[in-house]
C-alpha cells in the first residue's frame, strides 16, 4: 500500500516535471501566453475607461484576465490533454503501466498550476503596474485560501473532462473550443456577473470558475473578507467534494469502456 | 467479424515466441489483450500467471509493449529526460534510474544522443530510445509489436540481436514478438505461431515448420512483364501454393511456387508460354516461413497486403 502510493507519487511528480520543463523550454511560447492575454485586457480596460467606467473595473478585469489563464490551461492542457497523449502514442505507455491515472493527471494538474502560476503573475503584474490598479487586500490568508479552493476545483474539473475525453479523437477539440468562449462569458470574466440576468447567473453558477473569480475580486480589489465571501469558499468546496471522486469514477469507466471497445488506444479517428 | 478465434497458445519462461502473420491478421489484437490494453469478448488470458482481465495492474508489474512504429515520449525532452520520466512510471528509485539509463543508452548506442531533444533523433534513434523506454523496468515479459517497421537493416539487425542478447541472458525474459518479416521470426524466435484471419494456424520451431516442407519442391521463377496471370495455378493439381512479387521498374513477376513434385513445374512452365511469358529465370528455393504460410494458405503475406489495401 505504502510502496504504491509512492510509485503514485513519484509518477505524478514525473509528469509534473515533465509539463514544468516542456512548458518553460521555449522562451516563445512563454512569451506569447503571457502577452496575449494582457492585449485581451487592455482592451476590456480602454473601453471601460472611454466608457468612464468605476475604476474597480478595471481592476476586475484584471483579476478576470488572470484567472482566465487558468481556464485556457484547463481546457487545453488538462481536458484535452489525454487526446494528445493518444496520438503521440503515450497513453498506451501509461495504461501498461503499473500506475494509478489518477497519478498522472494530479502531475498534469500540479505541472499546469505551476506554469499557469507563472504566466498569471506576470499578466497580473503587468496589468497592475501599466493601469495602476490598486489592490486591497485586508484578508491574504482568505484571498490565498480562495485562490487555492478556486484552482483546485478547476483542475478538479479538468481532470473530470479528461477522463470524459478519453476515448475522444478530433471531437476533444472541438469540445475545448465549445467551453472556452462560453465560459469567459458566463463566469463574467471580464466584467462583473451581477450584470448578468438572473436565470443566466444560475446556469453560471455551476462552473466553479464564477465563485472563484467573485471571490477573488471582493477579496483582492474591493478589500472585503471572510464574512463576505463564505458563500463562494463553500461552493468551491462542494465542486471539489463532488468533482474529484467523480472524475475518478469517470475515469475508471471511460477506460474500462475504451477497453471493451479497442477506442482506448485507437488513433486518427 | 472475429478478430481472434479460438487462439490458444502456451509461452515458456525465457523463450522468445513469434506471431507471424499477415496485416490484419489479429497479432496486435492479441498483444493489446495480453498487455492489458484490450478486453477479451470471451475466453481468458494469463500472463506471469496473472489473468489480464482480473488482475491487470499484477500484469503490468512485469510487462513492458514496444511498438514499431510509435514514438512514445515528449519531443521537447531529451532522451534522458525521457527515459527518466518513464522510469518513474515504473516506480525506479533516482539510483535506480539513473544507472539503468546510463546502462541502456551505453548498450543501445544512444550515449552521445542522451542530451539530445527527441524531437530531433531519426526514426533509428526514435526507436531505440523506444526500446530502451520499454526495458527501463527489467520486465519478466517483453511484448514487441511489430518493433522494426520502419527501421533501416542496420538498426534492425542491432536492436534484433539485442533483444536476443536480453532475453537469453541468464534466461532473463520471455519475449512475444509480432511480426511479419519472416526473417525476423526465424532469427530470433525459439517458436512461431503463424496467424491468419484470427486463428493460429500452426506453432512450432521455425526449423521444424520449415522441416514439414521438405516434401515438397519450391522453385522461384522470374518472368518478362508485370502484367502476367497466375489464376490458373488456383486449379492446377499439384500445386501446395504461390506467392507473387510485382515490380513495376523491371517490368517483371517473380513467381514463387511450392509444387508437389518438379512434374508439375512443367505444366506451369508450359502454361507461362501459352501467355507468351518469356521466363528470365528459375531456380530452387530452401523453404522458408513464408512458404509455410503459402502451404497453409496458398496465398502469400504480399497477396494479403494487397487485398488489404484494394
Amino acid at each position: 500500500m505504502r510502496e504504491q502510493l509512492i510509485h503514485n507519487l513519484r509518477a505524478a511528480y514525473a509528469r509534473l516535471w515533465v509539463r514544468v520543463k516542456g512548458g518553460n523550454r521555449e522562451p516563445q511560447w512563454l512569451i506569447a501566453e503571457m502577452i496575449i492575454p494582457i492585449l485581451t485586457l487592455s482592451a476590456y480596460i480602454y473601453m471601460y475607461k472611454t466608457l468612464e467606467a468605476p475604476p474597480a473595473f478595471a481592476g476586475f478585469v484584471i483579476i478576470g484576465g488572470t484567472m482566465i489563464a487558468f481556464w485556457a490551461n484547463v481546457l487545453w492542457n488538462m481536458s484535452a490533454q489525454f487526446y494528445w497523449e493518444k496520438e503521440t502514442g503515450n497513453l498506451e505507455i501509461y495504461f501498461v503501466t503499473p500506475i494509478s491515472r489518477m497519478a498522472i493527471l494530479l502531475g498534469m494538474a500540479l505541472g499546469g498550476i505551476v506554469n499557469t502560476i507563472l504566466r498569471a503573475a506576470a499578466i497580473m503584474v503587468a496589468g497592475i503596474l501599466v493601469f495602476q490598479v490598486p489592490l486591497v487586500i485586508n484578508e491574504p490568508f482568505t484571498a490565498l485560501l480562495m485562490f487555492f479552493l478556486t484552482i483546485t476545483a478547476l483542475y478538479a474539473l479538468g481532470m473530470l473532462f479528461a477522463s470524459l475525453f478519453l476515448m475522444y479523437g478530433r471531437e476533444a477539440w472541438h469540445t475545448a473550443n465549445l467551453f472556452q468562449e462560453p465560459v469567459h462569458f458566463l463566469s463574467g470574466a471580464y466584467f462583473p456577473k451581477s450584470l448578468l440576468p438572473d436565470t443566466v447567473q444560475l446556469v453560471a453558477s455551476l462552473i466553479p470558475l464564477t465563485f472563484g473569480l467573485d471571490g477573488i475580486r471582493q477579496i483582492v480589489i474591493l478589500g472585503k473578507g471572510f464574512s463576505d465571501v463564505w458563500i463562494d469558499l463553500v461552493a468551491l468546496t462542494v465542486f471539489i467534494i463532488i468533482l474529484l471522486p467523480l472524475a475518478k469514477f469517470a475515469l475508471d469507466y471511460m477506460e474500462n469502456l475504451g477497453k471493451k471497445e479497442g477506442r482506448l488506444t485507437l488513433r486518427w479517428q | 467479424m472475429k478478430a481472434l478465434d479460438q487462439v490458444s497458445i502456451s509461452i515458456e519462461q525465457g523463450e522468445i515466441f513469434g506471431l507471424l502473420g499477415p496485416n490484419g491478421a489479429g497479432k496486435t489484437t492479441l498483444i493489446k489483450i495480453l498487455s492489458t490494453l484490450l478486453l477479451p469478448t470471451s475466453g481468458e488470458a494469463y500472463v506471469g500467471n496473472f489473468n489480464v482481465a482480473k488482475e491487470p495492474n499484477k500484469v503490468r508489474r512485469v510487462i513492458s509493449l514496444v511498438s514499431g512504429g510509435e514514438t512514445p515520449g515528449y519531443g521537447i525532452l531529451s532522451v534522458r529526460e525521457n527515459l527518466w520520466f518513464f522510469s518513474q512510471l515504473y516506480g525506479l528509485s533516482s539510483s535506480k534510474a539513473k544507472e539503468e539509463i546510463a546502462r541502456l543508452t551505453k548498450d543501445l548506442d544512444l550515449g552521445e544522443y542522451a542530451n539530445t531533444r527527441m524531437s530531433k533523433l531519426s526514426t533509428g534513434y526514435k526507436q531505440r530510445l523506444n526500446f530502451a523506454r520499454g526495458l527501463l523496468n527489467n520486465p519478466k515479459i517483453l511484448f514487441l509489436d511489430e518493433p522494426t517497421l520502419g527501421l533501416d537493416v542496420l538498426t534492425s539487425k542491432k536492436l534484433r540481436g539485442y533483444i536476443v542478447d536480453w532475453a537469453k541472458r541468464e534466461m532473463k525474459g520471455t519475449v512475444l514478438l509480432t511480426t511479419h518479416y519472416m526473417a525476423e521470426a526465424d532469427e530470433m524466435c525459439d517458436r512461431v505461431a503463424i496467424i491468419d484471419r484470427g486463428k493460429i494456424l500452426v506453432c512450432d520451431s521455425p526449423l521444424k515448420l520449415k522441416e514439414d516442407l521438405k516434401e515438397n519442391v519450391i522453385i522461384k521463377v522470374e518472368v518478362s512483364s508485370v502484367q502476367a496471370d497466375f489464376g490458373f495455378m488456383d486449379t492446377l493439381e499439384g500445386v501446395v501454393g504461390y506467392s507473387q512479387t510485382r515490380s513495376i521498374q523491371t517490368d517483371t513477376t517473380t513467381l514463387k511456387v511450392m509444387v508437389r513434385d518438379e512434374t508439375v513445374f512443367s505444366k506451369i512452365t508450359s502454361k507461362l508460354q501459352e501467355q507468351k511469358l518469356k521466363i528470365l529465370s528459375e531456380s530452387k528455393a530452401e523453404p522458408t516461413l513464408e512458404d509455410v504460410y503459402i502451404s497453409l494458405v496458398g496465398r502469400g503475406f504480399e497477396e494479403d497486403a494487397g487485398a488489404a489495401s484494394a
